[in-house]
């Protein structure tokens, strides 16, 4: 069983207003989905659903082939959640609350201390682990959370924000432990940090207005933008007319944008590929043949913001 | 009953972890003691029994029990931390079981606290000790079902502030109803049955008849029944409030 987290049709309404509009995903084994979209977009209510916390007012999720509808305690079973803002009980102690989780989970024994003891290695709590979790900071609450959602080893992990407040260090922390677990897991992320995505999803599915918009690897994501495999080159400004004119010309670039006025005698533009195509080549051939040496050359990968606003806000105004 | 008794014994330690158990434990213990013998006259009454002694717990559980019973959901809710135990492999009813059951446990710790009366009246007298025991279990009932409604009414908002007026004014509804104060209200034009029923409510009139030894199982199945129903509907605020 490959696929681990199938959504079908997941609908939720609160009232008049539909915060998850029919989503359909399949997830599998060995996946970091990715799920993003603006605030308010129905990430958050997808996921409580999926965990068991809402009840769908349409449609059903499986998660590991039990129904959350019809199953609800042997999907809660099977999945670590780590819900919106890393709750926990403030006035236990990080061991305290990290058995406590262990006991809810079902161990028993000396099973407790050794699940304990492996999460407060896996998430670096020992320097907090005799802490009341309200003295903690941020960074060490957020790994709590953490920790107490790997604790029984789930083959589905769902988190939402993960990173959400975190600072460089403790996101690379974060991001370093899923990916160590990704591999025999099914992972699923919210996000609104995009270069997150491209750091360890996967794939990523955009939603927004409780609509799936768009579902692929973050590669496939960033072909959508215009520069995508753009090639930016510098080159002295007294060659740059004729250059420019030439490249425009190219059957594979769409078009060629002057990027600023020169400086120092330096001119900067950027080509764009036809169709999201590799053009690198056909650029340096074409730069070589008329005897052009550019001071600087760079393809650009594309970029996830602008294929975020152009995802989501052509949704809106449509 | 297993994931009952760990959420029971996390709750229960909740309650030690912060102030507010002593806080409550001092405070319950220097007013049954001032009750007992300045309002109820324990000394001057000249008797061996503790009517004086119980006849005040109504109304100190009245404003105390609601005080314990506003964090138990008002706080998860607040916190968020009701998203986590909820997504636990826990059923609701298995925590609202667990949540009341230690708050019910705490009430107890802190009525098991006044044993220095019953060794006093002891001391100075010839009690009836069956009519004492009585008393306590009464007394510890009714601790249970005013806590039932604190911990449903909790369950309705997450502002403890508001969870603590809310059940304390039903607890004060329930705790009035039988006397003539209420019932002329309902006399008026009610039928018989109905001011009937709205007499047998009163926690007053029964832990009355307790109060006094007579333990009538009647009274016992009312104040069980009781903490059964407010569970049940706090099973049921707990579920219709989060997917709203």
């Amino acid at each position: 069983m490959s696929k681990m987290i199938v959504l079908e049709k997941l609908t939720k309404r609160f009232g008049d207003l539909t915060a998850v509009d029919a989503v359909s995903l399949a997830v599998r084994r060995g996946e970091v989905l990715g799920f993003l979209g603006p605030n308010g977009a129905g990430k958050s209510t997808t996921m409580k659903m999926v965990c068991g916390y809402l009840t769908p007012t349409s449609g059903t999720a499986r998660v590991l082939d039990h129904d959350v509808v019809t199953e609800p305690m042997a999907v809660k079973a099977a999945i670590g959640y780590l819900p919106e803002g890393a709750p926990t009980y403030g006035d236990m102690r990080v061991s305290s609350f990290l058995r406590f989780i262990a006991q809810v989970r079902g161990f028993d024994g000396a099973e407790i201390g050794r699940r304990v003891d492996r999460v407060r290695e896996m998430a670096a709590l020992d320097e907090v682990f005799d802490r009341p979790v309200e003295t903690l900071s941020k960074g060490f609450k957020r790994r709590v959370g953490l920790a107490q959602a790997i604790l029984h080893d789930p083959e589905v992990l769902i988190m939402d924000e993960p990173t959400d407040g975190l600072d460089p260090n403790q996101k690379h922390q974060v991001r370093t432990l899923i990916k160590d677990m990704a591999q025999d897991k099914a992972i699923v992320i919210s996000t609104h940090i995009l270069e997150e995505v491209e750091a360890i999803c996967t794939r990523a599915v955009v939603i927004a207005h409780g609509k799936l918009l768009a579902d692929g690897t973050p590669e496939q994501l960033l072909r959508r933008d215009a520069r995508h495999n753009a090639v930016v080159v510098k080159l002295a400004a007294d060659r740059a007319k004729d250059i420019v004119a030439g490249l425009a010309a190219l059957d594979q670039v769409a078009g060629v944008d002057a990027l600023g006025d020169p400086v120092n005698g330096t001119a900067a533009f950027r080509a764009r590929p036809r169709d999201g195509a590799s053009i690198v080549l056909p650029v340096g051939d074409y730069l070589r043949s008329n005897n052009v040496t550019p001071e600087e050359m760079y393809v650009e990968r594309g970029h996830m913001d602008e294929v975020f606003r152009a995802i989501t806000q052509g949704e809106a105004e449509a | 009953m297993r994931n009952v008794w760990i959420i029971a014994k996390r709750e229960l330690a909740g309650y030690f972890a912060t102030p507010l158990a002593l806080v409550f434990i001092v405070i319950f213990l220097a007013l049954t003691g001032a009750f007992t013998f300045y309002l109820g006259r324990f000394f001057e009454a000249g008797q061996a029994d503790l009517e004086a002694f119980f006849r005040f717990h109504p109304w100190l559980y009245l404003i105390l029990i609601p005080a314990v019973a506003m964090r138990l959901w008002a706080e998860e809710r607040k916190t968020g931390t009701i998203e986590l135990l909820m997504t636990l492999p826990v059923t609701t009813a298995q925590a609202v079981l667990g949540k009341f059951l230690a708050a019910w446990a705490f009430c107890g710790i802190a009525l098991a606290l006044t044993f220095p009366v019953w060794i006093t009246v002891n001391v100075l007298g010839e009690p009836d000790n069956g009519v004492i025991v009585a008393g306590y279990v009464g007394s510890f009932l009714m601790a249970g079902a005013f806590m039932s409604i604190g911990a449903c009414m909790s369950a309705m908002t997450k502002n403890q502030v508001i969870a603590f007026i809310i059940s304390a004014t039903v607890c004060f509804l329930f705790t009035m109803s039988g006397l003539q104060l209420v019932l002329n209200f309902f006399q008026a034009w009610a039928p018989a049955l109905i001011v009937d029923t709205v007499a047998s409510l009163s926690f007053l009139v029964r832990f009355d008849a307790v109060m006094r030894g007579v333990i009538d199982l009647r009274d016992v199945f009312f104040f069980i029944s009781l903490i059964a129903f407010f569970l049940f509907t706090n099973v049921i605020v707990v579920e219709v409030k989060k997917s709203a």
